[in-house]
């Protein structure tokens, strides 16, 4: 196994600093990307024949964003680097990836899987009208595509992403019609202490809030979200209720949604990896030291696929990772270098509990969506029959609940409704989240092609 | 139908052309497929239970709300397939491949 290389999953900011770790030590490792283009979603790239420089896509973090992009190019020769490539699977002799419709087997030795995050989804009455989007999806658009969802958009759910792609259609010229954040102002001050340890973050986002107002955006905050409306099964409005318990009502004609982040951690699953529920998110996650080290010896996490903590965190982290696979194999590693990334990521740390206290995942809000409300997108399972797994079916737990009344079934594994199927079994049950576990990953983690060849 | 998606600047790349449920559209080179077909019209596909319209969710891959066909019967991620010129898709699946 000695001549086996070291994978990176991922080419966004942490699995770009932890190739060019390792790079350094004079390793060459392979580097599995997803996309098309290095850089992850925060970073992602336009295409090559877009023209708009990197101010106009990036805002305030577009130098961070740039050399990203030009060291991850000076590291091209030396990694073997796999664009448009998913690890779909795991065997005894390696990870299965697929590109276009080819198989392959990829050996290790070592993998650090920065596989990031998706948006968290709360779903609402509506949800899947044409038209409606995670928040995630709405900032990509624009960003790698020059697009936006509508011309009149609606912003809801919470978090820091709220404010920030609320921020960019307005300077796109599609002039959000309100943003609506579950979060009271009460509850983000009760956040921003741990927030103050990065004071230039919270002011970009205040910055943000207040050219949206003095855009005459309305920004409405500690809202309860009832229905996404819709004529001709295209978005026409948003329903909500205010803090003082009115039905409110706003015209659109599309809406971007998100409540914060989840990570991507199936691979970790198949890998076996050890979980843990972590309260502060509110998720389960798999368990990492701070280096992040699995329980597995020859697997690693870095970035928002084992942390949820942004970029900057993320690229501390991949490169801590790599520091970890070095230090692991036989390098040495100058303790001051690892030294200086855990106080980095102790600033996160704090900084990402502070976030998740000031926009915290409405769980609550399960609990209450009408029982014809599509949960699964995939294949439309609605509140009631995960309602009636909890309750005539006697599931204690998300994988009986899923085998009897199939969330989580579809072709996403429950990306988009895990959580909130969780919270809805945890409600029905009245038991605290955490004791409804979570879902078991099966490969192919994504659905694969149907003609797929094996590489030779 | 009405178009979900606006252009809101890089308009001036070259046109592409490619054919949708035979009908020809054009497009613009490094436009995904979602893009291409949501500047034009609403939805992208009809989902496989109820048979309503879907447009995509999440744009990276994870969702798996917006596939379509070439006409050859190979599925493809609308949200991560860069249009070509000449790809003739079908928003449906070919009947004749789905039980192979
Ligand atoms: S829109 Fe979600 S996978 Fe394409």
């Amino acid at each position: 196994m000695v001549d086996q290389p070291v994978i990176v999953i991922g080419a966004g900011p942490a699995g770009t600093r932890a190739a060019q770790r390792l790079v350094q030590a004079g390793l060459r490792p392979v580097v599995i990307d997803e996309n098309d283009r290095q850089g992850g979603q925060i970073y992602r790239r336009q295409p090559e024949n877009f023209r708009r420089p990197a101010e106009k896509l990036y805002g305030t973090e577009a130098a961070k964003a740039t050399a990203l992009h030009t060291d991850f190019e000076t590291l091209r020769p030396h990694i073997d680097y796999r664009p448009g490539t998913t690890v779909w699977g795991v065997s005894e002799t390696g990870l299965m990836t697929v590109r276009a419709s080819t198989v392959d087997v990829v050996p290790f030795s070592r993998v650090i899987i920065a596989a990031g995050a998706t948006d968290r989804i709360m779903p609402v009455p509506g949800w899947t009208t044409p038209g409606t989007y995670s928040l995630g999806a709405a900032q990509i658009a624009l960003k790698a595509q020059a697009c936006a969802i509508g011309g009149r958009p609606v912003f809801m759910g919470t978090g820091p992403l709220l404010y920030l792609v609320a921020w960019q259609y307005l300077r796109a010229g599609a002039t959000p019609a309100a943003v609506l954040d579950t979060s009271s102002l009460t509850t983000r001050l009760r956040g921003l202490r741990g927030m103050a340890s990065r004071a230039r973050v919270v002011a970009n986002g205040v910055r943000y809030m207040a050219d949206l107002a003095r855009a005459g955006v309305k920004l409405h905050a500690g809202i309860t979200p009832l229905a996404i409306e819709s004529s001709n099964s295209h978005v026409s409005a948003v329903t909500w209720r205010d803090t003082k318990g009115a039905l409110r009502q706003v015209a659109c004609d599309a809406v971007g949604m998100g409540y914060g982040l989840r990570s991507e951690t199936q691979l970790a699953d198949l890998l076996k990896c050890e979980f843990m529920f972590d309260p502060c998110f509110q998720q389960w996650r798999p368990h990492v030291d701070r280096n992040g080290r699995t329980t597995r010896p020859d697997v690693y996490l870095a970035g928002d696929g084992a942390l949820l903590r942004g970029a900057d965190a993320a690229e501390a982290a991949g490169q801590l990772a790599a520091c970890a696979v070095l230090h692991d194999t036989g390098h040495t590693i100058d303790q001051h270098e690892t030294a200086g990334l855990h106080e980095t990521l102790a600033v996160m740390n704090r900084f990402g509990r502070g976030l998740a206290q000031a926009f915290p995942w409405p769980a609550h809000l399960a609990a209450s969506l009408p029982d014809d409300t599509v949960v699964c997108r995939c294949e439309n399972i609605t509140a009631g029959e995960i309602r009636r797994a909890a309750g005539e079916l006697d599931a204690p737990e998300m994988n009986r609940a899923k085998a009897l009344t199939r969330p989580g079934m579809g072709r996403c594994q429950g990306r988009m409704c895990g959580l909130a199927a969780a919270e809805i079994l945890a409600a029905a049950r009245e038991v605290p989240v955490r004791e409804v576990g979570r879902l078991r990953t099966a490969a192919p983690i994504k659905p694969l092609p149907l003609n797929c060849t094996v590489k030779s | 139908m009405p178009a979900l998606f606006r252009r809101v600047a890089e308009k001036d790349r070259k046109t592409i052309h490619l054919f949708v449920d035979g009908h020809e559209i054009e497009a613009r080179e490094g436009d995904t497929l979602l893009v291409a077909l949501l500047t034009r019209t609403d939805r992208l596909r009809h989902n496989e239970f109820d048979a309503s319209p879907r447009a995509g969710f999440c744009l990276m891959g994870a969702c798996q709300d917006c596939w379509v066909w070439t006409e050859a019967g190979e599925q493809l991620r609308a949200c991560s397939t860069t249009a070509q010129s000449g790809m003739r898709i079908t928003t449906t699946e070919v009947p004749w491949l789905i039980n192979r």
